[in-house]
């Protein structure tokens, strides 16, 4: 059936938008890569055609781990993205399992909590934050982002989980606390099974959100040793009298790639994540 | 394990029977309560606490590392003196109004796109969504780079293309840095509502379209009539947070262009960051932070009303 003029039609429904979608999102990902793999004589000319590598290097990548703090900035970002992200789905499952399968006083006030805390925003927070944070002492060091982040974290992984923890039918529990088992072991061996989409999708969620966060890592992180990639990146790599663009595109490419390798791995799960708040089942 | 019998076996606990630790854990009331306590604790000490110590900080003429002076809302009345402080709620409305439009269409032109059935589509989807799960400093160094005064690629491209005869100053230019951030953020954003509406569209069933053809709809009609009512709720719920969370944005602006040229791009964000950590006027820093509170709140009353009714 699908003669020239079904061809056509198909091309400028699909085709043609499709191209321009991907070209406009991706092309900063392909700029980044081919600009830290250029020579600087490559970089700083302009006369050479840019959209292309002539003459690729990995001098700007060598320079990266050798001449700065690139690798330590990854460690400590890899460490705390682990630490909040574990203990934001296991304290938001503890929230969330609650307020979706029992009854008692009080539910309804600390939902509408759990809600208004996911909305209120960070900008709103920073600077008395940074009070607290002085006061107790915790200023340049990772236990400062480690108690922070999970107060981005935990209100949307409870949320996310609570619509999980709701669609498991109530008869399954029933009949495991029939057979003697209790509340405890109802929920870790009979719900919890069943909602490791749910929490698979929280923890990437989270895992996401902690590697991305800007503003508290560049209050509380004023140190290069126990900075994170993103402030490492744009408060030291960024130097305005020498030209530093390969190394700092080798370093955000670099940067992305741990949440690039997760997120290629469970996409489904995230976009499960992102559509859940949004999209009723 | 023992089915049926099992039930007669366990009676209901009665008066005047010792309470067990057991039997004390498994009423529902205390078991939530003890689950819920470490993280409402927490929230609490961390969400909730500092809220109320931002509002307390505002009334207060407090620098770094000195004690603070009541000064009641002295701090808000030198704000609404200021023509900065308009010139930040005019750039944050600006912001926030203009990429909301772009991400919204954008956002549906991209799932109206995506969701013909074509080969790869799961994998055009992943690739689609990378903007928004890269960590955003990353990618706006690379803005940084494609926007730069003198290697600017999108310069070269025009013109070598014929169209301008010297670069811009894409972000040294008042408006242009404007402009910049807001198609930055767009970038950024718009696959966030793509892939949220898709979700949408994809719970439609193709009955209805069939039912509306079979009617002589034509694909404007059937767009109007069938798609849009069904996914309106998506795009009411997928705009408002995304509102809320682009008054909050703080990071993209801070790392692209600081607020500058001379305040053109400052947002309240970025403006309290640079007055009450840069300057270290703490009052007055969490005053301009607070200064988005009201539409804030009428965002989430608007929202909240929406989802009850839903």
């Amino acid at each position: 059936m699908i003669g020239p003029q079904g061809f056509l039609a198909r091309a400028r429904a699909l085709y043609l938008p499709l191209a321009l979608l991907l070209v406009a999102m991706l092309f900063p990902f392909y700029w980044m890569l081919i600009t830290s793999i250029k020579p600087n004589r490559e970089l700083y000319s302009a006369k050479i055609m840019p959209l292309v590598v002539h003459q690729p290097t990995l001098k700007h990548y060598i320079d990266l781990l050798y001449e700065t703090n690139f690798l330590t900035w990854t460690y400590n970002t890899m460490l705390v993205a682990v630490v909040t992200t574990l203990a934001s789905v296991v304290i938001a499952t503890m929230i969330a399992y609650p307020l979706a399968r029992l009854r008692f006083p009080g539910a309804a006030v600390v939902a509408i909590g759990i809600a208004a805390t996911y909305l209120v925003p960070q900008p709103l927070l920073f600077i008395p934050m940074s009070d607290i944070i002085n006061r107790l002492e915790l200023g340049n060091t990772l236990t400062a982002v480690m108690l922070t982040y999970p107060t981005l974290l935990i209100p949307f992984s409870a949320w996310l989980l609570m619509g999980y923890f709701k669609s498991v039918p109530r008869e399954l529990e029933e009949a495991a606390r029939i057979d003697g088992a209790s509340r405890f072991q109802a929920m870790t061996r009979i719900v919890l099974p069943l909602c490791t989409p749910g929490l698979l999708s929280a923890g990437i969620f989270s895992f996401t959100l902690a590697q991305n966060e800007f503003l508290y890592a560049l209050i509380f992180l004023a140190k290069s040793e126990v900075r994170t990639v993103p402030i490492g990146v744009v408060t030291e790599l960024i130097r305005g009298d020498v030209f530093y663009w390969g190394q700092l595109m080798a370093g955000a490419l670099l940067g992305s790639i741990p949440v690039a390798i997760i997120y290629s791995f469970f996409v489904d799960y995230y976009v499960a994540g992102l559509t859940a708040g949004a999209v009723k089942n | 394990m023992a089915v049926g019998p099992a039930t007669l076996a366990r009676p209901a606990p009665v008066e005047g029977r010792p309470v067990t630790l057991r039997g004390l854990l498994e009423r529902e009331g205390v078991f939530s309560w003890l689950m819920l306590a470490p993280g409402v604790l927490f929230l609490l000490a961390f969400v909730a606490y500092p809220f109320f110590y931002g509002i307390f900080l505002s009334l207060q003429d407090r620098r770094v590392a000195s004690e603070g002076v009541f000064v009641g809302l002295a701090n808000f009345r030198t704000l609404v003196r200021d023509a900065v402080f308009w010139q930040v709620t005019g750039n944050t409305l600006k912001y926030v109004a203009i990429t909301t439009v772009l991400k919204l269409t954008g956002g549906l032109a991209m799932a109206l796109v995506v969701n013909q059935r074509f080969r790869g589509r799961n994998l055009v989807r992943a690739a689609l969504l990378l903007p928004f799960i890269v960590p955003t400093a990353l990618s706006t160094v690379a803005w940084m780079w494609i926007l730069d005064p003198t290697f600017s690629v999108v310069n070269w491209l025009l013109v070598h293309g014929g169209l301008i005869s010297s670069g811009y100053s894409w972000l040294g230019n008042a408006s242009l840095a404007m402009w910049s951030l807001i198609v930055v953020n767009t970038w950024r954003g718009m696959p966030f509502y793509g892939i949220t509406l898709l979700a949408g569209l994809q719970t439609i069933s193709p009955d209805l379209y069939e039912a509306a053809s079979i009617d002589g709809a034509s694909t404007v009609q059937r767009f109007l009539y069938v798609t849009l009512p069904v996914i309106k709720p998506v795009l009411i719920i997928v705009t408002m947070f995304s509102v809320i969370f682009t008054f909050g944005d703080f990071q993209l602006i801070y790392a692209l262009t600081h607020g500058g040229p001379a305040n053109a791009t400052h947002v309240f964000s970025t403006w309290s960051f640079d007055i009450g950590m840069s300057a270290g006027l703490l009052g007055m820093g969490a005053a301009v932070a607070l200064a988005i509170l009201p539409a804030l709140v009428v965002l989430i009353i608007g929202l909240t009303i929406y989802l009850r009714r839903e």
